[in-house]
């Protein structure tokens, strides 16, 4: 094995900075940019807003107006002329503004985009991505708060990915532009701006793939698995537990289409105990996938049913009540006791 | 009063203005009937009985158009209907799912289909195998996706023809996207006109009425992109009249985007390719985009499960019979001397073979393998959809050897 290079100290440094999730974003999409002259951006208040989390701030400045797209206030727009980019050369990423907006591009999104490598037998490829940022806890009013990423996951053709942290939000980014099959980045928007969540980001370093899941913590009382907005919620559930004695094992989905359950198999073969944890509604939802395929692949080792912490089935409620909709770290817990109890 | 416009806008004196809910008998035969009157707009090159009419805006437009060149759009013409002829009665026989005829409208996508470059891009619905034949797609590649073998068998980038779409208007915002490429390219507005490129879509009456169909036209506006919207106006989407989606002619509707609208004899060759070269040299010069309306007739069923005789008269397929789009080149060229009987023979016969090919094709077209299911779903296949196939092939290896 050859002698690793010497690596000054100021060149670590300099590929390190330390930033939050949207910056990360925002550094992902911008380095994609400059190595790519083909990927574009698009999107409503994209441009010299730079959207309204800010997520594309100063991309359009930079880059210029043929590259930084503000687009017509039409969803189903966006994606389908996305798609037409695509075709013709292009590498474009759609911002949807709030989740709750997607909707008329639901038709272009599961009839056109996931659907163009299949129906042609890959003569076609639909390299975009399309970005959503996801989820509730930001006192808004109706369809700014949803998680409706399992009504995407459901769709064969299409990748759907979430980020939780700044590399991950850094790197799923550049991976998701690179792709060749289209793929939704659900970006939780509580998480953004989160201070307590920043965290050095290192340019130079090599990003776990795009479609891995990942422990994040590790434990043998019981396993946690979340992703998006709800993994600092399971983060935080596991610290408190260790205060009781109890050491969960926590498990960054990461990847929602196709799921990778490797790492949770694993774990809950070890631990017997699985808490799933979401924004989203539980029925009919990833939650329930998942809880299926572990009582598929790790019957014998399970001591208890899975457990869900998850959204009620009902709309998103006036936000004045989120914070009982939403799992929180009481909930979290709760669900791990019924575990443990079994 | 023909139309619901004048219904509800009566002229002076015409009584009063007709509403929904209580239309006059007349108007309710008027609202089921399409109509065999383009109006006064229409733009028409050779009439129904043969006649050329000279028109000094687009005659520059087909100047190249000489009699053989004629004689090879009626060849096309008539090779298309015979082979939309065929694969109607091979979905009687059985031996297609589903045809959807395009009789009646070949000149309308021959005319326009003839007048793109190489190097131009179409987006079909699912009726445009005129249009198909022109972008040299072999008639026998489109009988897959009725046959039900595969869902679109054509190199899309090869042909600059995008697979059939068969949700109503999704394709026009992917051609206008596609448009837009064609315009960051560097595609439009070039001196030389050789490095310019255009983008037409093709949908139909009914589509106009979609979202997408409106987004596409938004899209192509704002962005000057290079792309005609070819909407041919076949009068029916299956069972409902265009007055049913518009109280306006299509055409006019283009004025609202803020780009120019036109209304083409769609039954008519020339007139279509005039008109079609035209907008797409407005496109390729950085004019665009443009909205043709080509006013034709869908004279066989919408599909072969269709059934027109439960909603449509048949006179007014008998009217729409005398402005036949192979007919009035053959008149033409008959009374202008630009072929004998010696040529229409030669057409048919070279049609009939056409035909017979298609169907021997059809007829050994072999089922695809089970694992084409699984077949390029993704560019990168996930571990878990390999492991479904291989499950499942391994299930029906199981049944090897024994009928069960």
């Amino acid at each position: 094995m050859a002698a690793p290079a010497a690596s000054p100290v100021d060149t670590q440094s300099a590929s390190t900075q330390t930033m939050t999730i949207g910056k990360a974003l925002n550094n992902g999409l911008r380095a994609s940019m400059e190595a790519d002259p083909k990927v574009l951006v698009m999107g409503e208040d994209v441009g010299k807003l730079g959207g309204v989390f800010r997520v594309t701030d100063g991309l359009q400045k930079d880059f210029g107006e043929h590259r930084v797209l503000d687009t017509p206030l039409a969803e189903s727009g966006i994606v389908g002329t996305a798609i037409g980019l695509a075709v013709r050369g292009f590498r474009p990423v759609c911002e949807i503004q709030f989740e709750g907006f997607i909707f008329p591009a639901f038709d272009q999104i599961s009839s056109q985009l996931a659907k163009l490598h299949y129906r042609t037998q890959g003569k076609l490829k639909a390299p975009v991505v399309i970005r959503v940022p996801f989820g509730g806890g930001i006192g808004a009013v109706e369809h700014h708060s949803e998680s409706p990423e399992s009504l995407f996951s459901h769709i064969p053709g299409l990748k759907v990915v979430s980020c939780a942290n700044p590399v991950d939000a850094y790197w799923m980014m550049q991976q998701a532009i690179s792709s060749d099959d289209p793929v939704m980045l659900f970006e939780p928007k509580k998480l953004y701006h989160s201070s307590a969540l920043k965290a050095p980001v290192d340019t130079s370093a090599t990003p776990d793939a795009l479609h891995s899941s990942r422990v994040v913590r590790h434990g043998d009382t019981a396993t946690i698995a979340a992703y998006g907005p709800s993994l600092p919620v399971a983060l935080d559930a596991a610290t408190a537990a260790q205060e009781e004695g109890r050491s969960l094992e926590v498990i960054d989905l990461r990847t929602l289409s196709p799921l990778d359950l490797g790492p949770v198999f694993e774990s809950v073969r070890r631990t017997g105990r699985l808490v799933v944890v979401s924004e989203a509604s539980s029925e009919v939802s990833l939650t329930s996938e998942v809880a299926a395929r572990v009582q598929q692949e790790c019957f014998y080792s399970l001591e208890a049913p899975v457990q869900r912490a998850t959204g009620f089935d009902t709309p998103y409620p006036p936000a004045k009540l989120e914070e009982h909709f939403l799992p929180d770290l009481d909930r979290v817990l709760y669900a791990v006791d019924r575990a443990l109890e079994w | 009063m023909p139309s619901p416009e004048q219904w509800t806008r009566p002229d002076p004196g015409a009584g009063p203005a007709a509403t929904a809910a209580q239309p006059s008998p007349e108007q309710v035969i008027a609202g089921l009937r399409a109509t065999t009157e383009g109006g006064a707009e229409l733009t028409q090159l050779l009439t129904p009985e043969g006649e050329r009419l000279a028109d000094s805006r687009f005659d520059p437009y087909i100047a190249d158009i000489d009699t053989e060149a004629l004689r090879d759009l009626y060849r096309d013409m008539v090779l298309v209907r015979r082979a939309d002829r065929e694969s109607n009665a091979m979905q009687r026989q059985g031996q297609l799912g589903i045809w959807v005829p395009l009789l009646g409208q070949e000149a309308a996508q021959v005319g326009s289909g003839r007048a793109l470059r190489p190097s131009d891009m179409a987006f079909p619905s699912y009726r445009e195998h005129g249009v198909a034949y022109t972008r040299g797609i072999d008639f026998r590649e489109l009988l897959g996706i009725f046959r039900c073998t595969d869902q679109s068998g054509w190199d899309p980038a090869k042909y600059g023809f995008h697979p059939y779409t068969i949700v109503i208007g999704n394709q026009v915002i992917n051609a206008a996207g596609y448009a837009m490429g064609q315009k960051f390219d560097g595609k439009v507005g070039n001196a030389d006109d050789a490095d310019n490129e255009a983008t037409i879509v093709y949908f139909g009456d009914g589509a106009t009425s979609q979202g997408d169909v409106h987004e596409g036209f938004v899209w192509g506006a704002v962005y000057d992109a290079p792309v005609v919207f070819f909407c041919q106006n076949n009068q029916w989407a299956i069972s409902e009249p265009t007055e049913r989606q518009s109280r306006l002619p299509l055409y006019q509707r283009a004025r609202g985007y803020g780009f120019p609208g036109i209304r083409v004899d769609g039954n008519d060759v020339l007139a279509c390719m005039a008109v079609t070269r035209w907008a797409l040299d407005e496109c390729r010069h950085g004019n665009g985009p443009v909205l043709i309306e080509a006013f034709t007739y869908r004279m066989d069923a919408h599909t072969t499960t269709d059934d027109p005789t439960r909603y449509r008269l048949s006179d007014e397929l008998e009217a729409w019979k005398l402005k036949d789009p192979v007919e009035r080149v053959r008149a033409h060229l008959a009374r202008a001397g630009g072929a004998e009987q010696d040529f229409f023979d030669g057409v048919d016969a070279e049609a009939d073979e056409f035909a017979a090919q298609l169907r021997d094709h059809c007829f050994n077209m072999p089922d695809p393998p089970p694992e084409r299911i699984f077949s390029e779903v993704y560019a990168d296949t996930p571990a878990t959809l390999d492991t479904q196939r291989e499950e499942y092939l391994s299930y029906l290896a199981g049944f090897a050897g024994g009928e069960h």
